[in-house]
């Protein structure tokens, strides 16, 4: 029987950590109490994007979004919406129309702009099930290509195409494929690279929580292409659902004889393999990946030559990012023209990006390639919170840079990240204020790649060490003018001179604020002062003896007894014992305290 | 195995099942049962199962099936609205099954409402 409504509960990790399991489970109690069971469909689904209200549930037909719901709501929803038809007010979002009405969701400002190719399914299939893919004209890209391209017209149209790797690196994805097309070998190999390691970057993981099937199928299509009959899923081990879901998906297509010695009936054979990564973020380097694949320490190799010629095992390898899978079956199906018409010249469709740090609309966004940063972070983001003045982005994770508020109309494609300092990366963008601290920042990052370089060559190894100890020495207070420049010259020389992208990157994000933010750095070093009051050894706390009334509060916040004077009289900060931990500027209600 | 058929099959018959998964569309029929407690007394379950079972049986993709609250005609129940785009509201009164399927196939199907159960007939009758 046709359900007369659909609601759908966030599946996602972040609606997951906020408890949408226990929402499901509650929504399946209650609709058969209610004997709803059979009238209503409910079911599991991928992320809808919007994390920061999380966790999300969606009811279709009416397309009512309720946001931040708790397993207590969930009766409310029953009773009032599903049974007697209204929607519940109060948990939707709180955009309105001009007449009060509630928006439709797709017309909020955090969708409006957006255009959701690549995430097409996720928040709308349940991703569990085959038979939904399939509803949504899953796997008949590959009935296309088997049935009526050869190979090479396959490789051709994702040349027309213009799809870049949505790794980071842009490389345009049907040279790649021609590459290892164009090997002779008894073997070749098609991998998926799902090592997402950047911090703050969750796009693959939510694409493959939300239509796994869609990167399976892709997957499939490359092997006819390049004549591979094998596939692996490197995969890290700290994404458990989407680990999961994708066991289910390869399941549920060998079940079907999608996958197998005999694909779809058509006469070709494919399987797929996941592999399991220990979460190291070289690994997401593709030879270190192929390295860590076949049971080896995750170390780089030397290129060339490159994995489409001596690949996995030693035999041609074809290997692309989740996202870049996530384009091809619906390039084939709309043709290569379809997609050219979205996004710049040089940089074709759409790309994912996570959107993070202090922006109110905190998730996973889907823009065409040519969207400024301006309208990413004023009308999708939701702009800053507490009313404070947007700094910088930072795009690339810790092999990217930060993009300044002076370039935040820069349209956002891979030529003209690169041509301002910083580049695509794999998607992650965190946005960042005025109480931000750039050298901080930078050194954040450093610290990150320090821990994470697999120390194969000296350059990464020892060099971003050095590096990372010049930042701290000027977050201390105690760096010199000579050591900004000593910094730039090593800089240059670790990008030049490492073995993998993991070291050539390294330095973006020094280099990067060190061209947009010199005068952070020389604030630090010549004056002693961190001017956004992050780096702890240049701060210092003071109360300004005009406004403090003498209440008390501070001294009584103070956890470390640093703060003395009589009641009703201005109080003082004893700078030898105060530890700078911020609990006097909380506990003061006239703003008397500075830093 | 599933052969090249029996997938296409499952893709026409999830197609339909997921139909219904989008905010709905301007140009859509939307079909409306009154679902409150008058309205479930009076037997509104059974009107709003028909009023599925067609939609489905006949392939009917531009038409919506909702439910609502009371709309203050308890005695009509139960009470369904037809709402067509550009179109005056059509509100049918004493929907059991049997009308659902003649609303359905008259009214939606063919564009002819029922006068005879129309609330303003019912009205001027009694």
């Amino acid at each position: 029987m046709l359900e007369r409504a659909h609601i759908l509960v966030c599946g996602g990790t972040g609606c997951t950590s906020g408890n949408s399991k226990k929402i499901y489970d509650e929504f399946t109690k209650l609709l058969k109490e209610n004997n709803l069971d059979k009238e209503v469909k409910l079911i599991m689904t991928g992320c809808f994007g919007l994390c920061a209200r999380g966790p999300i549930v969606v009811v279709y037909p009416d397309g009512a979004f309720y946001q931040h719901v708790k397993v207590e709501d969930v009766q409310e929803i029953v009773l009032e919406h599903i049974l007697k038809g209204r929607i519940v007010e109060r948990l939707l979002s709180k955009e309105r129309e001009a007449d009060g009405s509630v928006k439709p969701f797709n017309e909020t400002p955090f969708y409006k702009s957006q255009h959701r190719l690549v995430l097409r399914n996720c928040g709308v299939i349940n991703p569990e099930n085959i038979d939904e893919y399939l509803a949504y004209d899953g796997y008949l890209a590959y009935q296309k290509v088997v049935t009526e391209m050869t190979p090479q017209e396959v490789i051709d149209v994702i040349k027309a195409s213009g799809l870049r790797g949505r790794g980071g690196g842009g490389f345009p994805t049907g040279m790649k494929w021609q590459f290892a097309h164009n090997s002779v070998a008894d073997q070749k190999y098609v991998v998926c690279n799902a090592d997402e390691g950047d911090p703050g970057a969750f796009m693959d993981r939510s694409l493959l929580e939300g239509d796994p099937h869609s990167v399976i199928e892709a997957m499939m299509i490359a092997g006819y292409a390049i004549g591979a009959t094998k596939g692996y899923i490197y995969v890290r081990a700290e994404y458990p659902i989407a680990v999961n879901r994708l066991q289910i998906a390869i399941q549920q297509a060998l079940d079907y004889g999608i996958l197998g010695s005999n694909a779809m009936g058509l006469g070709h054979e494919f399987n797929i393999e996941l592999r399991l990564g220990a979460g190291a973020f070289v690994c997401g380097e593709e030879t270190a990946l192929l390295n860590s694949a076949e049971g080896k320490r995750g170390e780089p190799r030397q290129r060339p030559p490159f994995p489409a010629v001596k690949g996995l095992f030693g035999k041609p390898t074809l290997i692309n990012n989740v996202e870049t899978y996530g384009n091809i079956t619906a390039i084939i199906l709309n043709g290569a023209e379809w997609f050219t018409q979205l996004g710049t010249e040089k940089s074709k469709g759409t790309k994912v990006f996570a959107l993070g740090g202090k922006i109110t609309n905190t998730g996973l966004v889907e823009i065409p390639m040519g969207m400024t940063l301006r309208t990413i972070i004023e009308e999708i983001g939701g702009g800053i919170p507490n009313g404070k003045k947007f700094k910088a982005a930072q795009t690339g994770g810790p092999s990217g840079g930060c993009i300044p508020a002076s370039l935040i109309d820069t349209p956002i494609d891979y030529d003209n990240l690169i041509a301002i300092g910083s580049m695509m990366g794999s998607g992650g963008l965190i946005v960042m204020d005025e109480d931000t601290c750039m050298v901080d920042i930078a050194k954040f990052f450093l610290e990150f790649t320090v821990d994470e370089s697999c120390g194969k060559c000296t350059p990464c190894r020892i060099g971003n060490k050095r590096l990372y100890e010049m930042l701290d020495k000027i977050t201390q207070g105690k760096g010199t003018m000579e050591d900004l420049d000593k910094m730039e010259k090593l800089c240059y020389y670790i990008k030049e001179n490492s073995l993998c992208g993991l070291g050539q990157t390294a330095p973006n994000p020094v280099l990067s604020t060190l061209r947009y933010f010199r005068d952070e750095y020389v604030a630090h070093v010549r004056d002693k002062k961190c001017p956004a009051g992050v780096c702890k050894a240049l701060v210092s706390y003071e109360i300004i003896a005009d406004k403090c009334v003498g209440c008390g509060l501070c001294k009584r916040g103070c956890p470390v007894n640093a703060i003395t004077g009589e009641i009703r009289q201005p109080h003082v900060i004893d700078p030898d014992k105060c530890i700078k931990c911020g609990a006097c500027i909380a506990a003061c209600r006239k703003n008397a305290i500075k830093k | 195995m599933k052969t090249l058929e029996e997938l296409q099959a499952i893709r026409e018959r999830m197609k339909a099942k997921v139909n219904n998964r989008g905010v709905a569309d301007a140009s859509d029929f939307r079909i409306v049962v009154g679902m409150a407690t008058c309205g479930i007394a009076a037997g509104a379950r059974n009107t709003l199962a028909a009023l599925t079972a067609e939609v489905e049986e006949k392939h009917l993709d531009n038409v919506i099936v909702s439910q609502t609250g009371c709309i203050g005609i308890c005695r009509f129940e139960p009470v369904v609205e037809v709402f067509e785009p550009g179109k005056e509201k059509v509100t049918y009164v004493h929907v059991d099954a049997e009308r659902a399927r003649q609303i359905v196939a008259s009214h939606i199907m063919n564009g002819n409402p029922i006068n005879e159960y129309t609330y303003s007939y019912a009205v001027k009758e009694n």
